[in-house]
């Protein structure tokens, strides 16, 4: 007894005398705070180290693409053909690698379309849709919304508030035409991308930014509206649909799960992985990849030897191409592959054939890896200018309309960059918080010694 | 009469049959585990009590089978996954470690992932590689994650019950070189803590800390150095994530000395952080060292090798006599 209470007085005094002995200036928590390197801190306005290593990248922040789009005009214009249409308005040259899969989208007779690049409404014979005016009207305004959240999202990267941002700029077509398509009980699982499909969902779309800001790593409940924590690692979150899809199914429930996926992701195991568990056990998945070309630098072509959509056929359920900047196209096929599922006949693979029309994220340079013409050839058949031209064409919506989206998306950009300058920063010891559901004695411990660090400086500071 | 006499193997079957029998949110899943009740017989008869939706044959495919039954849990089901064996569980590690070890925090505590993973581990059977190795300290140093391994029928009937129960996901190791010990189960006692460490045998000359397949060891050693006179106390860890180190550590204030053992490497093992710990917490109380007796830093050995590599009851009784040297 004797030896334990000298040992504990002994490691008493040595705590006192190490905070008398270190400067003061080591011993408050605001150096500890300027000098931590986090990504997304905002307190200095200096971006993070992240943010700096981009800066060199470029593009800035990305408005509507509206202008640019029109010197493609002529180009799309020229080609008459319906369902070919948009394969000749794409130039040849603009490949830089030569590859006709991501230079002319709609070759081949597979890809649904029912938008024709210059907004002209086309039928197909499987995906017939009757949509309303207003129907349309909404569409182009969860386009447009998100879209200026997504640019507001890019600028407040630049600004240092964000410490990363992964933009979905060329993909609003295939996640709100998917996104659109679901029922309130369907259950998403997306990747880090689809801030289009959160907003279908009903998701608070500053909610999406506290991870790319670094004080938390997602934190919305994905219970309140259907829609899963965003998952980083690539593929990872395919499985996790296919498993809770075998639930629902189980449970005799009709949900449809949607597994959001990209082209990289097809490369991963876990991909094959869930097309194998969903297929053997008809579970009720639609997996949605959105082609959009690159994998960071990678094209498709270092992904796959044959269209993505085609290795449903290996697994023994349906998958499609869809023209995934035709918002109406991806309405109707996710639509009608959402019902199959829910009959019970097991998953269907939608490919939307789509581009990112800005970088990986706001670390990466797409300059390095491809060139200014192929990214023209796909802004002449901009998702938003897409459904612009043909909402003119029907005379669905008149300047009132567009004036007052236009104030609305003035109002959102306000309201998303008020929310990230107050967003606080979570307590030191949240950290410990969460870990376990059921409590975890090391946790336990180290919180109680973490916070008794703290302390040390309130003790120190007081003296 | 509520205690019966059963092999270990059988206990497990019954944890699992009394699981799947008390919430019909539980399932078992896994390659083999439906008519051929798996390789080891663990699951023998459940799919045909509970039928195939209960207790799934998956495909080969360990990533897919934990990545689903992170799924499942989503949807509030209580998988309880067989990997086949100890090396084969690295095609999931990404998904254990990735995603079900971290899901709970991600979302704030907002979604709980009740998932157990049940592996066979450990050496001893004279097996083809990848079928020995006890991967232990992989899963210990990862957040998220609870580790539990039972070494008696006893424990692996009530240790399983309440990995099962628990919101977190649980590494359930299972010695399988233990599984057709006997041991008695009482179904309607009251069980340890899931967590708590177990005195086996009192002593008091050294503790020889011990899990899993090592247990039995510890104790054959302590019967042996009691005919040279020497007393030596046994814990049965339970748990190595958490540790009970309050336990170890009464055991080690009254002796003095403490040797750790298991089959995995030492280097960085569970041995480490208890010596580690204990030498901490015990410094004024300690007579030698902690030692380590355990695997070596070499891939598991073939089978006809494996009795030199595995910490027998030789190598361990040497740890003692250098313990009681110093």
């Amino acid at each position: 007894m004797t030896v334990e209470s000298t040992s504990r007085d002994t490691a008493r005094s040595t705590t006192t005398q190490e905070s008398t002995d270190r400067p003061s200036a080591g011993r408050t928590r605001g150096r500890t705070a300027e000098g931590k390197p986090t990504a997304g801190k905002s307190t200095s306005g200096k971006p993070g180290p992240t943010a700096t290593k981009s800066a060199t990248g470029k593009p800035p922040a990305r408005k509507a693409t509206a202008k640019k789009a029109t010197a493609g005009k002529t180009a799309a214009k020229k080609s008459a053909a319906k369902k070919t249409s948009a394969s000749k308005a794409s130039p040849k040259k603009a490949a830089p690698r030569g590859t006709a899969a991501r230079t002319a989208p709609a070759e081949g007779p597979e890809m649904v379309q029912l938008l024709t690049p210059e907004g002209e409404r086309v039928e197909h014979p499987d995906y017939p849709l009757t949509i309303s005016h207003e129907e349309l009207r909404g569409l182009y305004r969860d386009m447009v919304l998100s879209r200026r959240f997504d640019a507001e999202a890019t600028a407040l990267q630049r600004q240092g508030e964000l410490g990363l941002w992964p933009s979905m700029l060329g993909q609003e077509a295939a996640q709100i035409g998917s996104g659109r398509a679901l029922r309130a009980d369907d259950y998403v699982f997306p990747t880090y991308r689809e801030h289009g499909v959160a907003w279908c969902r009903g998701v608070d779309p500053t909610q999406l930014l506290g991870m790319f800001r670094g004080v938390n790593h997602g934190g919305w409940d994905p219970n309140s509206n259907n829609f899963h924590l965003y998952t980083i690692v690539i593929g990872s979150q395919t499985l996790h649909a296919a498993g809770y899809a075998m639930g629902v199914a189980k449970d005799g429930g009709d949900a449809a799960v949607m597994a959001y996926f990209g082209d990289g992701a097809s490369s991963q195991g876990d991909v094959a992985e869930a097309f194998t568990f969903a297929a053997v056990y008809q579970a009720p998945v639609v997996f949605f990849c959105q082609n959009n070309q690159w994998a960071i630098s990678e094209p498709t072509e270092r992904q796959t030897r044959v269209p993505l959509y085609q290795r449903a056929q290996g697994y023994g359920f349906p998958g499609l191409r869809v023209d995934g900047n035709d918002v109406l196209a991806v309405l109707a096929a996710t639509r009608a592959a959402a019902e199959q599922t829910r009959s019970g006949q097991g998953p269907v693979l939608i490919e939307a054939f789509t581009y990112r029309m800005g970088a990986h994220t706001t670390s990466d340079d797409p300059t390095r890896y491809r060139r200014q013409e192929e990214l023209e050839s796909w802004e002449a058949r901009d998702p938003i200018l897409r459904l612009r031209r043909h909402l003119d064409r029907e005379g669905a919506a008149d300047e009132a309309f567009h004036s007052a989206l236009e104030a609305e998306s003035d109002t959102l950009a306000r309201r998303v960059r008020e929310s990230i300058r107050t967003m606080p920063d979570p307590e030191p010891m949240a950290m410990f918080d969460h870990i376990y559901a059921d409590g975890h004695t090391l946790v336990d411990e180290e919180r109680a010694e973490f916070a008794g660090y703290l302390a040390s400086f309130a003790d120190h500071e007081g003296n | 009469m509520t205690v019966e006499k059963m092999a270990f193997s059988k206990a497990i079957n019954s944890a699992l049959r009394a699981s799947l029998e008390s919430d019909p949110k539980t399932l078992v899943m896994g390659e083999d585990v439906g008519k051929l009740g798996g390789v080891f017989r663990i699951t023998d008869g459940l799919q045909k009590d509970f039928g195939e939706e209960r207790v799934i044959d998956t495909p080969l495919a360990e990533s897919g089978i934990v990545g689903s039954a992170i799924g499942l849990a989503l949807r509030g089901y209580r998988p309880v996954v067989e990997i086949q064996f100890d090396g084969f569980v690295f095609p999931a590690y990404d998904q254990i470690v990735t995603q079900l070890a971290k899901m709970h925090a991600r979302a704030l505590g907002k979604v709980k992932l009740p998932v157990v993973i049940r592996i066979p581990y450990g050496g001893g059977i004279g097996a083809v590689e990848h079928h020995s190795e006890s991967p232990e300290a992989l899963f210990t140093h990862v957040a998220g994650l609870k580790v539990v391994t039972p070494s008696t029928p006893s424990d692996g009937y009530w240790m399983l019950r309440q990995a099962i129960e628990c919101d977190d996901p649980v590494i359930f190791l299972e010695p399988k070189g233990r599984y057709w010990e006997k041991g008695e189960v009482d179904a309607e006692g009251i069980p340890d803590g899931l967590h708590s460490a177990r005195v086996a045998r009192a002593g008091t000359d050294l503790t020889v800390a011990a899990y899993g397949p090592t247990v039995r060891t510890a104790l054959q050693a302590a019967k042996a150095a009691e005919e040279e006179g020497r007393s030596l106390e046994v814990v049965d860890l339970r748990s190595l994530s958490p540790i009970d180190f309050d336990t170890v550590q009464r055991s080690v204030e009254r002796t003095g000395r403490l040797v750790v053992t298991h089959e995995a490497p030492v280097f960085q093992g569970v041995g480490a952080e208890v010596a580690a710990r204990i030498t901490e917490r015990c410094f004024y109380h300690l007579e030698a060292p902690v030692l380590r007796v355990g695997g070596f830093h070499a891939p598991y050995p073939p089978a006809r090798l494996e009795e030199e590599y595995l910490p027998g009851l030789d190598r361990l009784l040497d740890g003692v006599d250098r313990a009681l040297a110093y």
